[in-house]
């Protein structure tokens, strides 16, 4: 059983991850995820403090809070024409830095482990469960995470138009009476609701490999957007379930085992993909070579 | 709290000192190589090599059991080394963009670190603790020794970075130049990813892995500000970056037992906000004021030439508001300009019985409004024969610079009188309109 629901956890994170990674890759705003789940540090922080126990309602919102106003400020820097790296790097870090300042500032009051919260620590998860009326309903990750990746799916299926044509084409996306600039907070918000769902058992920092590894794979692997999402949660799902078999082989952190067998995935498409894959397409320029020379 | 008291108490703790030494030169020599890192738009590569340092560390110590910050050192510039070019070799070589490859790399070595971390913890070897301070930085508990390794290898970076000046100069600005001029680029941007590299690896320990990326970029993009030109603009970055680890470091050992850190990234960040603001040219402030300026020229420009096209299609000089408003509404919304031209002399107004005002230009004025109306007449019939002229009309239709320049004003005169462009009112001489 225990098994299981990490298993369900990491599956979970990595599927809602995933789905939501594609868009910031289609966007090229990747580091996004890096810079949001770094900057969510000091809401997190705050609401811990506002409401004093590990509640993840308020810290949820903390953090949505904070991953926006991450956003407003890169856009913003963006506009008085700092560069975009440098208007992420500098947001981010300073993000952070004011929540690692209040974690040591409080942290004689309260009890937040900060390796916690960057490395998070799956293997907990099915011992903090929700009892309700008696019965044990699973762990509260569980639910926690699974009620993010049903926001997340609702959401994108809602809004799969506007997400597609805004990432592909802003301008056209403008030009056709689609708010470009809510739809790109709807897609932060999202982002942040996933990275604080997941933070606490994949950690604040290996959130970006779910959001962006599964993404990249499957960007790889195929042209169509509907397909790419799909593959995104599968690529997430394979990784976390043998992360998890990896893990326990090596008696290593699990989110760990699972960014590695994501990442190998992704050179396993990096190398072999039918389209994409280096190999393949060495292999597809020597047989042309041959029908050539013959 | 007496400052002074503080500052002496500070002083003569010799390791605060060190410290103080140490964070300072870090700052100054990541500023210098921040600044390259910038105008090359890697500015989140320090973030993704300060992650990719964590498996080297794990690695080196594994392998060789000591916690030798030498070891560390060449095991983290290893991987680093690794990182840079999978980030190279998957945008090359793959449809995948810089972004995504920069972040697949960071978490993806990042996670295996951890991997490495946790293995190493679980097995036998419990000598590992140390490991995760390398990471998060731990400025305070920094021996002598060490920052003497990292004196001397900032220093070296410095030293290095000034000798291939002009080689990082063409790496950031022009490449394609740099290649066709015999300058093999390659081998110089793997050399500058090399630095880079070995700062980021020794800053790691001092500042740990967030705030490294910061330190080398936040000064950068605060220099940036301040200068056109790189060589000031590397010098200003160093000295930012050195008084935000300066600064970091000593508000850290003066009270709140906050860790130092943090707190550099925020002197940092600090600096960023004051140079984006308050910079002269760049700075929000100047481009606000500018802006200003442009705008509160451009509507009196606009008055003047209407006023000059009324007189000289009705041959009247006196009008009332009203009648002005009336014939330019948008003039209505510009209430301040008629009160500042009566200050700076240009029009004279006299309140009527009706209570309407009577306006009427004065002599500086209506000759403003003549220089006015012929300058932009003139730039009319440049544009349209821009390439029977000699000289670019661009940059003087912007509004900067209103000199035309005299060798083409016989051209523009004639051609002014073959449009019938040329002002029919003439240019007023001593006499009171």
């Amino acid at each position: 059983m225990v098994d299981f629901w990490i298993i369900l956890t990491g599956a979970l994170v990595a599927g809602s991850c995933g789905f939501i990674g594609c868009f910031l890759i289609l966007r090229r705003v990747a580091m996004l995820g890096d810079a949001i789940s770094h900057a969510i540090l000091p809401g997190i922080v705050i609401a811990f403090l506002i409401s004093g126990d590990r509640g993840t309602l308020p810290m949820l919102i903390g953090a949505i809070v904070f991953g926006l106003i991450c956003t407003v400020l890169i856009q913003s820097l963006r506009q008085t024409g700092v560069q975009v790296d440098a208007a992420i790097s500098v947001t981010f870090t300073t993000l952070f830095a004011i929540g690692i300042i209040l974690v040591t500032l409080f942290t004689r009051q309260v009890d937040l482990d900060l390796d916690c919260v960057l490395f998070g620590e799956i293997a907990y998860v099915p011992w903090d469960t929700i009892t309700l009326f008696g019965t044990d309903l699973g762990p509260k990750a569980v639910w926690g995470i699974g009620a993010a990746f049903l926001f997340c799916l609702i959401m994108v299926t809602l809004f799969y138009k506007q997400l597609k044509i805004t990432s592909f084409d802003p301008a056209m996306a403008a030009a056709i009476g689609i708010p470009v600039a809510a739809i790109h907070y709807l897609l932060m918000g999202m982002i942040s609701v996933t990275t604080v769902a997941s933070f606490e058992s994949v950690g604040a920092i290996l959130v970006v490999a779910m959001l962006i590894v599964p993404g990249a794979t499957a960007y790889l692997l195929t042209d169509r957007l509907s397909v790419m999402l799909g593959l995104a949660t599968l690529v997430g799902v394979v990784s976390s379930i043998l992360g998890y078999y990896l893990a326990v082989l090596l008696d290593a952190n699990i989110a760990g085992c699972m960014t590695i067998i994501a990442g190998l995935l992704f050179v396993m498409a990096f190398l072999f993909s039918p389209k994409h894959g280096i190999l393949t397409r060495k292999w597809i320029q020597r047989r042309v070579k041959a029908s050539l020379q013959s | 709290m007496d400052l002074l008291q503080t500052m002496n108490q500070f002083l003569d703790n010799p390791n605060a000192f060190w410290v103080l030494a140490g964070t300072t030169i870090l700052g100054l020599c990541s500023g210098v190589l921040g600044s390259f890192a910038f105008l090359r738009k890697r500015g989140l590569m320090g973030d993704v090599l300060a992650h990719a340092a964590l498996p080297g560390i794990c690695l080196a110590f594994l392998l060789t059991g000591s916690k030798n910050p030498i070891l560390f050192l060449i095991g983290a510039t290893i991987t680093g080394l690794v990182a840079s070019l999978c980030i190279q070799w998957i945008t090359k070589y793959s449809r995948i963009k810089e972004d995504t490859a920069l972040s697949i790399v960071l978490s993806v070595f990042f996670g295996a670190g951890i991997v490495l971390l946790t293995f190493i913890q679980h097995s036998e070897n419990g000598n590992q603790s140390g490991l995760d301070k390398f990471l998060f930085g731990q400025s305070a508990a920094m021996v002598r020794d060490d920052l003497l390794v990292m004196g001397i290898v900032a220093t070296a970076l410095i030293v290095v970075c000034t000798i291939l000046f002009k080689e990082l100069k063409l790496l950031c600005f022009d490449i394609a130049y740099g290649k066709s001029i015999g300058f093999p680029m390659g081998k110089i941007d793997f050399m500058f990813m090399f630095l880079l590299v070995v700062a980021v690896v020794i800053g790691l320990q001092a500042a740990g892995v967030v705030l490294m990326a910061a330190l080398l970029i936040t000064p950068a993009a605060a220099a940036r500000y301040w200068t056109e030109r790189l060589d000031r603009m590397v010098i200003i970055s160093a000295v930012l970056g050195a008084l935000s680890g300066g600064l970091g470091t000593f508000i850290s050992a003066i009270g709140y037992r906050l860790s130092t850190g943090p707190l550099i990234v925020l002197s940092a960040t600090t600096f960023f906000l004051i140079s984006m603001l308050f910079a002269p040219k760049r700075g929000l402030l100047a481009r606000w004021i500018r802006r200003m300026r442009t705008r509160r020229q451009v509507v009196e420009d606009q008055w003047f030439e209407n006023i000059f096209t009324l007189s000289e299609r009705t041959g009247c000089n006196q009008w009332t508001d009203k009648e002005l408003y009336a014939q330019y509404p948008a003039l209505s919304k510009q209430r301040k300009l008629l009160s500042r031209l009566v200050k700076q002399g240009y029009i004279i107004m006299e309140l009527q019985a009706n209570g309407e005002y009577q306006i009427s230009l004065t002599q500086t004025g209506w000759n403003k409004a003549y220089e006015t109306i012929l300058y932009k007449r003139m730039l009319e019939v440049w544009m349209m024969h821009e390439n029977e002229i000699d000289g670019v009309v661009q940059q003087y239709a912007n509004g900067m610079n209103r000199e035309i320049p005299k060798e083409v004003v016989p051209q523009l005169q004639s051609l002014l009188k073959k449009h019938n462009r040329m002002p029919t009112l003439p240019r007023l001489g001593e006499e009171v309109l």
